[in-house]
C-alpha cells in the first residue's frame, strides 16, 4: 500500500525545491536554513529518542539464546557469540548484528511442496542487499565529508580512491553510487514482488527507499551527466561546516534538489523507522548475557503482589495431607489433645 | 468440538499468498477450530483478575466495560514505560518481511496475520494512532487505526495464535521478538477479563492446590505411589520418594502434566528410579507441585505470583538445591525469570551433584538445576549403568523445545543423554531443530481440544520434519524435554505421522538404567515387551 503515495512525496518534494529556488528565489531558504534546521531536527530527535527508549527499563533478561549455552559442564563446548554469557561476548554478538547483520544471515526460504512437503531454501539475497545497501551507504556518506572538512583527510581521500578501484575514464566511476541505487533498487523491487512482503508495506516504508534513491540519482546526475560547479558547492557546504554560511552563484537545481533530499532524510529519519540504526543497540534479546542463573537481574519497578502461601495451602487441605501421611507444620487441632491424653 | 479437516484437506487450504483486500479492512472471523473458548468468570475470581463475566467469543458484545478503551490504552501507556523491549519493538521494525515464513502459525495457516511481522503490527498500528504524532495526524497513511471493537477481538483472536516461541526472534536482525508482544499483548487483553479458559482453569487451579491441574496433596502422593508400583511391577524394585519433607537436601519440582498424563507419567516414572538408584536425598512437594506456569501465558505479574511457591517451599523446607523436571516454558521461566521474580532463600546453596561433586556454578545465583543438566553429568562421569540395547526397538529423533532452545540454550545435553540410553539416534534436518526448531503447535496454553485444527496447522512444520525421519530412517520415537510437548504431540503425531510416539528423555533413561538389584526386565515401562523379550513376555501373560 502507498507505492503512489510515497512516490507523490518525494516528486512533490523535487516540485517545493523549484517552485522555491526558481521561482521565488529561496536560495537562501533551501542552501542554508533548512540543511541547518534539518541537521538539528537530526540530531536533537535522535537524542531524544535514544533517550526516551533507554528510560524504559529491561527488567528482564531475556536473550533470544541462538546456540548453545555456558554451563559447569565443561566437556560442553558453549556457543560463545550466538548465545554469550558474559560482556565479551556480548559485544562479539552485537559487533557481528550490527557489522554483518547476523541474525539475517540465518534467513531461508520456506517452500510446500506438491505432496505436503515442507522445505526451507538457502536465501541470503535479502542479507546481501541489505548490506550492499548499508555499506554503500556508509562509504558515500564518509565520501562526503570531503566536502566539509579543508584539507581533507588523508583517510577520507584514500576512501575515494579505493571507491574509484574501477577507475573507467572520467570522471571516476565511484562503484558505491551504482551498488546503493542497485541494492535500493532490489529492496524496493522486492518489496513489490514478494506477495507477503508487499502485503505487510507501508507508506513510509516505500518513502524511505524512494528518497534514498532520489538522493542517490541527483548525485549521480551531478556527477556523471551534467557536471556542476565543485567550487562553488565547496564554498556553500564549507560554510555551512564552519558556521559562516554563504550561497554563491551558480549552484544549479540539481544541487538544490539533492540538499533539499537529504535533509529531508535527516529530518525525517528521528520519527521514522530509520531509527533501527540506534534501535539495535538497545535491542535486549541481543544485547544481554545469557547468564541468569549465574548473575542475578534485577527489576527495578519490581511490585509485591498476592501470593498464596503455604500457611493458606496447609489451611485448605491440612486433614487430607495428615491423612495422606504428609507432614504438616500444625497439627490437626483434635490430634493436639490426643497428645495430650 | 469442531470437526478438524483431513491432513490433505487441510494442506489444500493453505494459500501463503495474501488476500486482496489490505489488512486492516479485513475483520477478523472466529472460525471454530481456529480460537479457545472464553474463560469462566469464577477462574479470574479465584485469582483476582478484574471484570469477571460470562462471555462468549462468538458473541457480539463481549461485555467490555463502559470505559475499556482508557484501560487498553493506558495499559500500553504503562507498558511502554516499563519494558524497553515493547518500546524499542514498537518504534524499529522495517518490515523487511524476514520472520514471515518462519512462524508454524504462518507456515500451517496461510493467514497473514499470522507473519511475525503482521501479528505485532496489529499492536503497532493502535500504537502509532495514540502515541506517535504521524499516526494522530495520518491516520491510515502512517500504518495507524483506531482501537474499535472489531480490532480488539482480532488482537485477541491473534495473541492467542501465537505460541511465544521466539523462532521469528531468532531471525529479526534488530531481535524484535514477538513472543514479548504477545506476551505483553495478552497482558493487556488480561486488563480487560478477556483470557481463554484452557489458560484460566489451570491459573486457578495453580493459585490454590499448587498445580495446573488441581490434584490435591493426597491424590498427588497417591499418583507418585502408583508409579512406584508401576515400577516395582516392571523392575523389582519399589522408590520409596518423601513428599514436603524438611532437612532433604533437593528438592524436585517438575510439571504436573508429568504427574497426571501418558506418555508424561513413564517421564516421571523415570526420574523416581534415577532418584532412587542413585540415593538421592529428596524431596517431592505437594506444594510446589507445577513447575509449569500458565501465569505467563497470562501476566508477568501472575507469573510472578504462581512461581512464588517454589522458592517459597524450598526455604519451608530447608533444602540446599532444587532440581528441575523436563519442562519447556517452566524453564524459559527457571533461567530468566526466577530469580528476578523472586529473592533467592538464603538456605540455598551453590548446586554440587552429590554424586559426581560438580559444582553448578552456572546457577549459581538462581540455585536450580535441570534434571538433563544434572543425569548428562551423572552419565559423564560414569556413575549410571545403562543398558541402550533395552531401546533398540526405538528409532529416535529429538524434538528441541522452544523454550528451552531459544530461552535458555540447552541443546547438547539432551542429546548427550539420549545417544548414551539409545542405540538408534536420528536428527531432524538442520533448519527444524536446535535454535532454530519449531513449536508443536500448542505452547503457550493453546493446548486445548476445541483449537485441535490450529495445532495440527501449527504443529505441520515440526510433523513434516518428523515425516522426514521417519521415511528416511524409519524414526518412530519422537523425544522431547517439555510437559506440553508430552501432551500435544501424540495427537500431532496421529494426525500427520502416524506409527511415531512420544517420550520424555527420562523414560529413555529410566528404562536403559540398570537397577542395582533390579530383576530380569522384560518389558519397559509401558509394559510394551523389551527387544528380545516378546517371547517371555507372552508366557508371563
Amino acid at each position: 500500500m502507498g507505492i503512489k503515495f510515497a512516490l507523490s512525496i518525494v516528486l512533490g518534494l523535487a516540485l517545493a525545491v523549484i517552485v522555491g529556488v526558481k521561482l521565488l528565489g529561496l536560495q537562501y531558504v533551501f542552501g542554508v536554513v533548512v540543511p541547518y534546521s534539518a541537521f538539528a531536527i537530526f540530531l536533537v530527535g535522535f537524542i531524544i529518542r535514544i533517550i526516551d527508549w533507554a528510560r524504559s527499563p529491561v527488567p528482564f533478561r531475556i536473550p533470544t539464546t541462538a546456540g548453545q549455552m555456558y554451563t559447569s559442564l565443561s566437556w560442553i563446548k558453549p556457543s560463545k557469540f550466538d548465545n554469550p554469557y558474559n560482556k565479551l561476548g556480548v559485544v562479539v554478538r552485537m559487533a557481528l548484528e550490527i557489522l554483518v547483520f547476523r541474525s539475517l544471515f540465518r534467513n531461508t526460504k520456506m517452500q510446500l511442496r506438491e505432496g505436503g512437503k515442507l522445505t526451507y531454501h538457502w536465501e541470503k539475497w535479502l542479507w546481501l542487499a541489505a548490506l550492499a545497501f548499508h555499506y554503500s551507504f556508509l562509504v558515500i556518506f564518509l565520501r562526503h565529508l570531503r566536502f566539509f572538512t579543508d584539507p581533507v583527510p588523508g583517510i577520507i581521500q584514500w576512501l575515494e580512491r579505493a571507491d574509484s578501484f574501477f577507475e573507467m575514464g572520467l570522471p571516476g566511476i565511484l562503484l558505491s553510487d551504482f551498488v546503493l541505487v542497485a541494492a535500493a533498487t532490489y529492496l524496493f523491487i522486492r518489496r513489490v514482488v514478494i506477495p507477503q512482503v508487499k502485503y505487510v508495506s507501508l507508506p513510509a516504508d516505500y518513502f524511505a527507499l524512494f528518497l534514498i534513491l532520489a538522493i542517490a540519482i541527483t548525485g549521480m546526475l551531478m556527477r556523471y551527466v551534467w557536471r556542476v560547479d565543485i567550487i562553488s558547492i565547496k564554498q556553500l557546504t564549507m560554510g555551512l561546516a564552519t558556521f559562516h554560511p554563504t550561497v554563491p552563484s551558480g549552484l544549479g537545481i540539481l544541487f538544490f534538489m539533492h540538499l533539499f533530499f537529504v535533509s529531508t532524510l535527516f529530518a525525517y529519519f528521528p520519527f521514522s523507522k530509520l531509527m533501527h540504526m540506534g534501535g539495535i543497540f538497545l535491542s535486549p534479546t541481543r544485547n544481554l548475557p545469557n547468564n541468569s542463573r549465574m548473575v542475578r537481574h534485577i527489576n527495578p519497578w519490581d511490585y509485591p503482589v498476592k501470593v498464596h502461601t503455604y500457611e493458606d495451602y496447609e489451611n485448605e487441605f491440612r486433614e487430607k495431607m495428615v491423612e495422606a501421611g504428609i507432614p504438616v507444620e500444625k497439627p490437626l487441632e483434635g490430634m493436639e489433645e490426643e497428645k495430650a491424653e | 468440538m469442531a470437526s478438524v479437516p483431513k491432513p490433505n484437506e487441510l494442506l489444500k487450504s493453505i494459500n501463503h499468498t495474501p488476500p486482496e483486500t489490505w489488512w486492516m479492512d479485513k475483520p477478523v472471523e472466529f472460525r471454530p477450530g481456529t480460537f479457545c473458548n472464553a474463560s469462566r468468570p469464577q477462574y479470574l475470581e479465584i485469582v483476582g483478575l478484574p471484570f469477571a463475566r460470562e462471555w462468549r467469543v462468538t458473541d457480539d458484545d463481549w461485555k467490555l466495560p463502559p470505559n475499556w478503551k482508557e484501560i487498553y490504552i493506558n495499559g500500553i501507556k504503562e507498558r511502554l514505560e516499563r519494558f524497553r523491549t515493547f518500546k524499542v519493538f514498537m518504534d524499529i521494525c522495517v518490515r523487511c518481511g524476514a520472520c514471515a515464513d518462519k512462524c508454524h502459525f504462518f507456515i500451517g495457516s496461510g493467514d497473514p496475520k499470522n507473519m511475525p511481522v503482521l501479528r505485532a503490527e496489529l499492536l503497532r498500528s493502535i500504537y502509532r494512532r495514540y502515541f506517535t504524532t504521524s499516526g494522530k495526524l495520518l491516520g491510515r497513511t502512517a500504518g495507524a487505526r483506531d482501537l474499535t471493537e472489531e480490532t480488539f477481538k482480532e488482537l485477541w483472536y491473534y495473541f492467542f495464535q501465537c505460541t511465544e516461541c521466539r523462532r521469528c526472534s531468532l531471525f529479526c536482525p534488530y531481535g524484535i521478538d514477538t513472543a514479548e508482544i504477545t506476551i505483553i499483548g495478552r497482558e493487556l487483553l488480561n486488563l480487560l477479563g478477556c483470557n481463554i479458559d484452557w489458560i484460566m482453569g489451570p491459573v486457578s487451579n495453580c493459585y490454590r492446590t499448587g498445580n495446573h491441574l488441581g490434584i490435591q496433596p493426597h491424590a498427588f502422593r497417591d499418583m507418585i505411589e502408583f508409579f512406584c508400583d508401576e515400577i516395582e511391577g516392571v523392575t523389582g524394585i519399589r522408590p520409596e520418594p518423601s513428599f514436603n519433607r524438611k532437612g532433604a537436601e533437593i528438592l524436585f519440582v517438575t510439571p504436573s502434566g508429568d504427574v497426571f498424563a501418558d506418555p508424561g507419567t513413564y517421564t516421571c516414572m523415570g526420574y523416581l528410579m534415577l532418584f532412587h538408584e542413585l540415593g538421592l536425598d529428596y524431596t517431592w512437594s505437594t506444594y510446589a507441585s507445577e513447575g509449569g506456569n500458565f501465569g505467563f501465558f497470562t501476566s508477568h505479574e501472575m507469573a510472578k505470583r504462581l512461581h512464588y511457591k517454589i522458592y517459597a517451599e524450598a526455604e519451608r523446607l530447608g533444602v540446599k538445591f532444587i532440581i528441575g523436571g523436563e519442562c519447556g516454558h517452566m524453564w524459559r521461566l527457571i533461567h530468566q525469570y526466577l530469580a528476578t521474580f523472586w529473592t533467592p532463600p538464603k538456605n540455598l546453596e551453590v548446586p554440587v551433584s552429590p554424586i559426581t561433586g560438580t559444582r553448578f556454578e552456572h546457577a549459581k545465583s538462581t540455585k536450580m538445576i535441570h534434571i538433563v543438566e544434572f543425569t548428562a553429568d551423572l552419565i559423564r562421569h560414569g556413575k549410571l549403568k545403562l543398558d541402550p540395547s533395552r531401546n533398540d526397538n526405538l528409532v529416535v529423533t529429538f524434538h528441541d523445545s522452544c523454550n528451552v532452545a531459544r530461552g535458555m540454550g540447552m541443546f547438547e545435553e539432551p542429546r548427550y543423554i539420549i545417544k548414551n540410553v539409545c542405540n538408534n539416534f536420528y536428527e531432524m534436518p538442520p533448519e527444524t531443530i536446535r535454535e532454530q526448531t519449531f513449536c508443536c503447535g500448542s505452547g503457550s496454553g493453546l493446548n486445548t481440544d476445541e483449537y485441535m485444527e490450529m495445532r495440527m496447522r501449527g504443529g505441520f512444520p515440526r510433523a513434516n520434519a518428523v515425516r522426514y525421519v521417519h521415511e528416511k530412517h524409519g524414526v518412530n520415537m519422537l523425544a522431547c524435554i517439555c510437559a506440553i510437548d508430552r501432551a500435544v504431540l501424540p495427537p500431532l503425531m496421529n494426525y500427520w505421522v502416524p506409527g511415531v510416539q512420544v517420550t520424555g528423555v527420562h523414560e529413555l533413561v529410566g528404562n536403559a538404567l540398570i537397577m542395582t538389584g533390579e530383576k530380569k526386565r522384560t518389558t519397559n515401562l509401558r509394559g510394551e515387551p523389551l527387544p528380545g523379550m516378546e517371547e517371555e513376555t507372552d508366557e508371563d501373560l
